[in-house]
């Protein structure tokens, strides 16, 4: 036993562990031990006094019979699919055009990308400033340009949520453009050649040799889009902390104000059971992307 | 995962020449062209409409994604008198040099921003020792268990992070073995920052592809792991530690609960999480100034390496999946 531990720190094993250790302690300690812990703590009674307590279902119990839930669910699946509607074609169209730039494509690029480097927090401040109710407001007074307005932004709760959106969306379309554009110059030219021998136009070339083309990335981007838009918080909780009258709270929020708002200690059970069920959801999500995406290559 | 798609994206970005970094001066040639032919741009009615629609797209990019960024260096340097009465006047009664003092000096902006490159640049380090010692050790050494450990890495990339929140919040109020809270502490931001599986990725897939023959001439030569790491693998390696050290720099500047949860001391707090504090008790128009002051540093930074940025963000669409 002795004779074969030395041997197997004589070949390098040991240095190999050594070089493995940053990579063990940190993953081990903050990620596979935490995501343990959710596992056991979902279904115990956790507070930072006495020990946890084995509790079974109670925590998923507490989650369901609040009726916030339901009003999170709904409004984050309405911020998906606000952020989808927004988020989606218009990077694709923008990525079309760009990928048919021959000078400075660089430039356009780089604009596209400059709201993607600013922090979230500071974009959202700025634009709480934009959103200003006032016909004296930035966005209102635009709009007063060309003849329409005021609108009370995120102070109704019609239109809140859709100013959370636009704004989400103005952060993140970037990052969609410059995936797309990588996908749309990744295409091989011979097919568009080949296309223009059959005779096909302009918009032939795009629906039949493009969009197959693109289909893979389109649905990474969709995949990618939902699962970030579950998760949404910065949003919700800076420009309007739910409000008004609870019509931007979202799934995540309810899971913070459930462990860290309350003063009297956190009802840490139900948030990572909520946590967990968010996550399953996600979960499923990608198991049917994954078989689409399967069944979808091989066709 | 789809392994056909994944390739062919991977392949499709993180090979060039077709990148969208590499700009292309001369006007298509054969092997260099895109949807619309050569022909087809010569003819009247195509040339001038793309042409039409990228001066409109220009316009529109500029407008987007450049204007809420000069109206903040504008609002910056105006009164706040000026900014509420009329927000879009390209002139400001009068510059106003003073707000950008008075956020540096008076509301401690100096203090979060220093909290904030600190909270980066140990991130960063974190993230570049675990994604390059773990990256060699899983790609070059290849001990017997590196496929399951590299398979447990990856699989913590299908667990969304809101799962981790409170166990990891727990974690850092009573982390094992140390027998103190890092609460309020910086490696409360930073070694969590550390356990990153695409990075690993990234790490592991370019050092993976380097060639082999190299670190087994090194071997020959009498050079140990440790001497292969520092003086063979790092210098080849100068690609991927530019994208991982954008990913980790610009993440943890952008990074706002994690830090609100783990730093309430507003002493240590860096600038994402002590701004919405200072936004209800401070003048706009000093605010506005913090914000420009916030916004500066990345914007910059993208500004200079352009390149690797938007090489990392059409990568991350590509290995996402």
């Amino acid at each position: 036993m002795l004779t074969r531990v030395r041997r197997w720190a004589g070949d390098g094993g040991l240095s190999t562990l050594l070089f493995l250790l940053p990579l063990l302690v940190v993953f081990g300690v903050f990620s596979w031990f935490p995501i343990v812990r959710a596992a056991v703590m979902s279904v115990q009674q956790t507070n930072l006094v006495t020990a946890p307590v084995f509790v079974g279902l109670e925590n998923f119990e507490t989650v369901f019979s609040d009726p916030l839930l339901w009003t999170a669910v709904r409004n984050t699946g309405w911020f998906a699919l606000l952020a989808l509607l927004f988020g989606y074609p218009i990077p694709l169209v923008a990525a079309v055009v760009m990928s048919e730039v021959r000078r400075w494509r660089g430039l356009y690029s780089a604009l596209a990308y400059l709201p993607v480097v600013v922090p979230p927090v500071v974009a959202v401040l700025m634009w709480k400033f934009f959103y200003d109710a006032r016909p004296e407001g930035v966005f209102n007074t635009m709009l007063a340009w060309v003849g329409i307005g005021p609108f009370s932004w995120l102070q109704s709760a019609a239109t809140a949520m859709p100013s959370l959106v636009l704004e989400a969306t103005w952060a993140a379309a970037g990052g969609t453009v410059i995936i797309y554009l990588a996908a749309l110059l990744g295409v091989p030219p011979e097919l568009y050649d080949a296309a223009e021998v059959d005779g096909a136009g302009v918009w032939r070339k795009v629906w039949h040799v493009t969009m197959p083309q693109l289909r893979g990335v389109l649905l990474v981007t969709l995949i990618l889009q939902v699962i970030g838009t579950a998760q949404v918080f910065v949003e919700p909780f800076l420009f309007t902390g739910g409000g008004p009258a609870n019509s931007t709270i979202t799934v995540l929020l309810l899971i913070y104000d459930y462990a860290f708002a309350s003063s009297l200690g956190g009802d840490y059970g139900a948030a990572t059971a909520l946590s967990l069920l968010l996550a399953a959801f996600l979960a499923v999500l990608s198991a049917v992307y994954f078989r689409l995406t399967r069944s979808w290559s091989t066709s | 995962m789809s392994a056909t798609t994944t390739e062919r994206q991977a392949t499709a970005s993180a090979v060039p020449p077709p990148s969208p970094l590499r700009r292309r001066r001369e006007p298509a040639d054969p092997g260099n062209r895109g949807i619309v032919s050569a022909a087809e741009r010569r003819t009247p009615l195509l040339g001038t409409g793309l042409r039409l629609a990228h001066v409109l797209l220009l316009a529109l990019l500029a407008l987007v994604g450049l204007g809420p960024l000069l109206w903040l260096v504008k609002a910056s340097v105006s009164t706040t008198q000026d900014t509420l009465r009329d927000p879009m006047a390209l002139f400001p009664s009068g510059i106003d040099l003073a707000n950008l003092a008075t956020a540096w000096n008076d509301v401690n902006i100096d203090l979060h921003f220093a909290n904030s490159m600190i909270v980066a640049v140990g991130a960063w380090l974190v993230q570049i020792v675990v994604a390059t010692t773990g990256g060699y050790a899983l790609a070059i050494l290849r001990p017997r268990y590196g496929p399951v450990l590299y398979w447990l890495v990856l699989s913590t990339l299908f667990v969304p992070s809101v799962v981790l929140l409170v166990p990891l919040y727990l974690t850092i109020l009573s982390p094992p073995l140390l027998g103190t809270s890092l609460i309020n502490t910086f490696w409360a931001v930073w070694l969590p920052a550390g356990a990153n599986a695409f990075n690993v990725l990234l790490a592991k897939r370019f050092f993976d592809n380097l060639p082999h023959e190299v670190f087994e001439a090194a071997r020959i030569d009498g050079a140990g792991p440790t001497r292969i790491f520092w003086s063979v693998l790092l210098p080849m390696s100068r690609p991927i530690l530019g994208v991982i050290s954008v990913f980790a720099f610009i993440a943890a500047w952008k990074d706002f609960l994690w830090p609100l949860l783990v730093l309430p001391d507003p002493a240590v707090q860096p600038l994402s999480v002590r701004l919405p504090t200072l936004a209800r008790s401070i003048e706009l128009d000093v605010l506005l100034a913090a914000l420009m002051i916030s916004a500066l540093i990345p914007v910059v930074l993208f500004l200079v390496f352009q390149r690797t940025f938007l090489k990392s963000a059409g990568l991350s669409g590509a290995l996402k999946g």
